[in-house]
């Protein structure tokens, strides 16, 4: 460690430019600018330009709803996307009971057969067949009246039914990144599979797991814009209300288009940040 | 203490353990060598139920490991294992991977648990590592926090399967070191390794599998010195 530090300060003191430093005009991020400028021009005609106005006020106010949709969608597909994801990879021991291993069998079949299916369908089409049949279905036969479950939820419900298989992939995934000693050295000082799970390979899974699940949460905002199909009434659905009633196209999808960029931006800079913290806050991990 | 009769070990088409009979006594150091790829790890890893006998039976201290009805949990509590990676848990400290199975197994608290973390980290020569993370120590300083770790749930049996081979030259010795003065204090050792200067100092017996079976064994001296087997004799003068 002493050795290291003595070269940093011989390094820094050195009077000639290093052969290996990059030219600052090569590195310089530009795109960060043009995003911001391409951004803020849409911004500015979106809240500031009078002919932008009635559009504005018409379409922002799906916002909470695109949020509430995509927050609960993320929820409950995240905790269905845990249970398929190790459902997927369930195992058992040559010496686990007989009902553990039925259980991990069907397990991993039936999870297997959900993800299959799920991700051989377009995302539209199943939007179409989850909330128009699949729960309308469910409703009869449960005997209720099919408004029981409003237009909202059975949105929420398809896309949580969609990102469930996605992030359940991204969950086996990152338990499977593992390195298999991981669990053969907690097996071998008598812990069981499930401890061992629990305390020693979905930590270290977490840190695989947690980007791709930040990227999963954007494309659930982004795909939250297909339930306007369904007549929930969230940005998307708001816009085509309002351009169709008034042909104000161009104000309408100016506005529309800057409320997703700008709300996956956000977004994404919260994702980045939290991925930071995550890393820093485990200072002394590979 | 261990009991081995007739074991065969298959995966697919791949024969790695062929009809292996062994015994080993309480207290004693048992030394495997062999090519690559002979079975050495498979064999180990059928003593404490990381594969499981394609026939034959494996007995550890009296309990049958290829019965449906073993705890086999009880039984890996009990047998230490050490592996040629290391195998430690990145995310806890050193005493956090000491200690998650006294805890989570055994049921001692936090701070039982911390103490016997501490004296075995003593035996092991870095108790001021107790707080340090697996990545900020030399291969050689994981290996015994390995050795540590198995120590600390007072096994009947330790395994090593090639616990110096990932390591440099320079920390080969401070694991070797640690494994020689367990065997002083009469720990019963199977341990797969090809330093000679270990067997000669510590093995009760030296093993030579070849292709999945025992092809000699006997005082590791004897064996080295004077093998009866060409193959033996061959795999020696290949490591030297
Ligand atoms: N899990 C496994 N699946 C398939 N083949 C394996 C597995 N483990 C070991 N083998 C094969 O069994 C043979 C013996 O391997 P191993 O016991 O690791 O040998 P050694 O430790 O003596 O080098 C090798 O041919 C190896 O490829
Ligand atoms: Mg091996």
């Amino acid at each position: 460690m002493g050795a290291t530090q003595a070269h940093r300060e011989e390094g820094a003191t050195h009077p000639e430019k290093a052969h290996d430093a990059d030219s600052r005009w090569e590195t310089f991020p530009y795109w960060i600018l043009i995003l911001a400028g391409l951004v803020g021009y849409l911004g500015y005609l979106a809240l500031f330009n009078e002919a932008y106005d009635v559009a504005w006020t018409r379409i922002s106010g799906g916002i909470w709803l695109t949020l509430r949709i995509t927050l609960w969608a993320f929820a409950i597909s995240l905790s269905l996307g845990i249970l398929l994801g190790l459902g997927r990879i369930a195992e058992t021991d040559h010496n686990s009971v007989l009902p553990a291993r039925v259980a991990a069998t069907i397990g991993r079949n039936l999870s297997r057969t959900y993800i299959e299916f799920i991700r051989g369908v377009p995302i539209l089409p199943l939007i179409f067949f989850l909330a128009l049949v699949i729960i309308p279905d469910i409703t009869d036969w449960l005997g209720v009246s099919r408004q029981t479950i409003d237009e909202f939820w059975r949105g929420v419900i398809a896309l949580s039914i969609i990102y469930g298989a996605y992030i359940a992939e991204v969950i086996r995934g990152g338990v499977q990144s593992i390195p298999r000693g991981q669990m053969e050295a907690g097996r071998s000082v008598g812990l069981s599979r499930l401890q061992t799970m629990r305390s020693v390979i979905l930590p270290q899974a977490m840190r695989a797991i947690i980007p791709p699940l930040g990227n999963d949460f954007i494309a659930i905002l982004k795909d939250s814009s297909l339930l306007s199909v369904l007549a929930v009434a969230d940005v998307t659905r708001l816009a085509r209300q309002y351009s169709s009633g008034s042909f104000k196209f161009r104000e309408s999808y100016v506005v529309l288009v800057f409320i997703y960029v700008s709300l996956v931006l956000v977004l994404s800079f919260l994702l980045t940040k939290l991925e930071e913290r995550m890393t820093r806050d485990r200072k002394g991990e590979r | 203490m261990i009991k081995v009769r007739g074991l065969h070990k298959q995966f697919g088409d791949v024969h790695a353990v062929r009809g292996v009979d062994m015994d080993v006594t309480a207290g004693e150091v048992v030394v495997i060598v062999g090519p690559s790829g002979c079975g050495k790890s498979t064999l180990l890893r059928c003593l404490n139920g990381l594969e499981r006998a394609t026939y034959g039976t494996v007995e550890v201290d009296g309990v049958d490991l290829s019965n449906r009805k073993t705890d086999i949990d009880a039984v890996r509590a009990e047998t230490g294992m050490v592996f040629q990676q290391f195998n430690l848990v990145p995310h806890l400290t050193v005493e956090g991977n000491i200690t998650l199975a006294l805890r989570k197994v055994l049921g001692n608290d936090k701070k039982e648990a911390a103490a016997i973390a501490q004296v075995q980290l003593e035996k092991v020569g870095i108790p001021e590592k107790v707080d340090a993370y697996p990545r900020q120590l030399s291969g050689g300083q994981q290996q015994r926090v390995a050795i540590a770790r198995s120590l600390a749930m007072n096994p009947k049996v330790m395994l090593f399967d090639e616990p110096t081979s990932a390591l440099d030259p320079e920390m080969i010795k401070e694991v070797l070191d640690v494994m020689l003065a367990l065997a002083e204090q009469g720990m019963t050792m199977v341990v797969v390794t090809h330093e000679m200067g270990f067997a000669r100092a510590a093995a009760d017996r030296l093993v030579f599998i070849d292709h999945g079976q025992i092809v000699e064994q006997g005082d590791p001296t004897e064996v080295f010195e004077n093998p009866q087997e060409a193959r033996t004799r061959e795999f020696f003068d290949q490591i030297l």
